[in-house]
């Protein structure tokens, strides 16, 4: 596996150096900063004072086993639940707090793809790609629906752009969700389990895009995945979560955690290792 | 800021284009760059890309409709930083260009009125069909009472029956205030007006008390079926009952039509009574008090009276009950699907309700009950 993982430099980040002037990672400088977080429901806490950095341009990913907080994470990252204590800051501003405009900015630059797609049945893929489009750019209409169009064809999906969601498989599903998550082209892409469901072919045409939008564009990706293959193949940087400490019982770069880590835990996960084994 | 200047030279017309080139920025370029492009006829166009600091997916866009403009060959880009190169060649041109998935087209009118004929065969069909099968799984249930999920069906009996207590009651109240009020007027120009109460009292017992709470329950309860039953065949949860050899319809349709059937002819009992307490409620102030009231209903209304509306119940709950079931077990996929089967289950149950009211006066009529 490690024959086919991109060059990385001793910070993690990959080597390839992009053009001048195109917004690219900076090692140290964070985007979105998770300060003290305290996550539940009711009063089970499930992420308890969990506080990481992730920085401009890199693929960062949360890893863990079933039930550990992975999903609860992601969306108190993008503003959908309360935490019990805490912030999330996006690019400097705190999106627990904002309301209103202060709210819509930040949104405006995320991009989130659900773990079910959470396509709009009424409207054909293309209507559900251009949805963001219409409601946040002034562009014209023909410029919106190539646009629409052109981020359906990278994620392949070409020929189905009249199609309803119902029409179509889950897994095609789950790639119009990306398209839709990258319509308006956002700084930070949170993805949900993005590989879940898809084969191995498109799984790896996802981690391919995934890496050039990160490499030539600076986009930063957030990404939920249990999927270890694309874990090596995207992650610039991983935490990993654990439901006994209900916190980070790791963090770093995945091959280095997978090769040198000493936590029976971390290593279970990375060997893919029945949980017996660790006692 | 994205620009766009236009220079003519003796081999092409450059497209100068500098600045960032994202989606908020390119609206003001996008049509002045097509009709820089348009206006130079046959001649080659180049697009000069070396003073872009920025290309996103947007900017990409505008790139591809340049080139899609013309043959290939007659636009190029020059001067593209390698990162923006790398995602315009992702993009194949040729496929852009074309409509993959163009919508159908629409049918000619006959054909359409056809379709539709068509469809309602169709729907007739799937109905007799499904009465026949949950006909014959509430034959087995009878037979076999065991079989039943007796849980299930009072915890629907509750959804069906107490729950809707109060809107019950509320239409039922009104119902008699209104019939008692629009009636009571004119009457008492002849003095008549004591006949408010037989009036009241005959139409709420053998027509009104039954059907409005019939159509309360496809309303409420009927819908309630046909939603939640789609939901569950929208999340496959239909699909594995199948596979683990329960039957859907003795699974999911039997105990709702037997909690239907208990509660209907209870909920119309109880709309009878509040429709007569708020039509005596309205006739006290016509000077007729609550004992004459009950003494004139009493008088007019005989115990066929009372049974020709009751039986009713028994099929207005069938009716309901089947419906919004087979109206969510026909739900296709998608949130918009269930909504459609909740529609489909209130209209038609209403219609079914009507048409077999209908049916009921004639019989009625001439079996002179």
């Amino acid at each position: 596996m490690s024959g086919t993982e991109p060059t990385r430099n001793a910070t993690g980040m990959p080597a390839a150096t992009p053009a001048a002037g195109v917004p690219v990672a900076s090692p140290g400088e964070s985007i979105i900063r998770v300060e003290g977080l305290t996550a539940g429901y009711d009063d089970f806490v499930l992420l308890n004072q969990i506080s990481f950095d992730v920085r401009r341009g890199e693929v960062f990913v949360i890893l863990g086993g079933s039930g550990c907080g992975k999903s609860t994470l992601l969306k108190h990252m993008i503003g959908l639940y309360e935490p019990m204590a805490g912030h999330v800051f996006i690019d400097g501003d705190d999106i627990v707090d904002a309301e209103g405009d202060a709210l819509r900015a930040i949104l405006r630059k995320i991009g989130v793809m659900y773990q079910s797609g959470a396509l709009f049945g009424s409207m054909t893929l293309l209507e559900n790609v251009k949805l963001p489009l219409e409601e946040y750019t002034e562009l014209p209409p023909e410029a919106v629906d190539l646009i629409g169009r052109m981020k359906l064809e990278l994620v392949g999906l070409e020929q189905f752009t009249g199609h309803l969601p119902a029409a179509i498989s889950g897994g095609m599903q789950k790639r119009a969700a990306i398209a839709r998550a990258m319509a308006l082209d956002p700084m930070i892409l949170f993805l949900d389990e993005p590989s879940a469901g898809l084969d191995p072919i498109t799984s790896a045409s996802l981690d391919a895009l995934i890496r050039r939008l990160a490499e030539n564009l600076g986009v930063t990706f957030v990404i939920v995945t249990h999927e270890l293959a694309s874990i090596f193949a995207i992650a610039d940087r991983v935490i990993m979560l654990d439901k006994r400490t209900k916190g980070i019982i790791a963090e770093g770069d995945p091959r280095v955690l997978r090769d040198t880590s000493t936590d029976p835990w971390v290593r279970q996960f990375f060997l893919r290792e029945p949980e017996a084994a660790v006692a | 800021m994205a620009a766009l200047a236009i220079r003519d030279t003796d081999a092409a017309r450059v497209l100068a284009l500098s600045g960032r080139l994202d989606a908020e920025t390119i609206r003001d370029i996008w049509r002045d760059a097509r009709r820089a492009l348009a206006e130079a006829q046959d001649r080659r166009v180049v697009v000069d890309a070396k003073d872009v600091d920025y290309c996103d997916g947007a900017g990409i866009a505008l790139l591809v409709d340049l080139l899609r403009q013309r043959n290939k060959g007659e636009v190029e880009v020059e001067n593209l930083k390698p990162a923006f190169v790398t995602l315009l060649k992702q993009f194949d041109i040729g496929v852009l260009d074309h409509d993959l998935d163009p919508e159908p087209k629409r049918r000619p009118a006959v054909e359409e009125i056809g379709a539709i004929a068509a469809g309602v065969w169709h729907d007739l069909r799937v109905q007799v069909s499904f009465v026949g099968e949950m006909t014959s799984a509430l034959f087995y249930a009878m037979r076999h009472p065991s079989t039943v999920r007796w849980r299930d069906v009072w915890v629907i009996c509750e959804q069906v029956g107490a729950d809707a207590l109060p809107i019950v009651a509320l239409i039922s109240w009104l119902l008699g205030v209104i019939l008692a009020f629009q009636s009571a007027i004119p009457m008492k120009k002849f003095g008549a007006e004591i006949f408010v109460a037989d009036l009241i009292g005959l139409a709420m017992l053998r027509e009104l008390g039954p059907l409005m709470t019939a159509i309360l329950l496809a309303g409420r309860s009927g819908a309630a079926f046909a939603a939640e039953i789609g939901t569950m065949k929208v999340n496959q949860e239909v699909d594995a009952l199948t596979t683990m050899g329960l039957d859907p319809v003795r699974f999911l349709v039997t105990p709702r039509v037997i909690a239907a059937i208990l509660m209907t002819p209870l909920l119309t009992l109880f709309a009878d009574l509040v429709s007569l307490l708020g039509g005596a409620m309205t006739l006290q102030s016509f000077s007729i008090p609550f004992v004459t009231f009950v003494h004139e209903v009493e008088g007019i209304v005989d115990f066929s009276d009372f049974m020709a509306g009751f039986v009713k119940t028994f099929v207005f709950a069938i009716l309901i009950a089947g419906i919004g079931c087979l109206r969510g077990l026909q739900t296709t996929a998608g949130a918009s699907s269930v909504g459609d089967a909740a529609t489909r289950a209130v209209v038609s149950g209403i219609i079914l309700l009507v048409i077999v009211d209908g049916a009921f006066a004639v019989v009625y009529f001439f079996l002179d009950i």
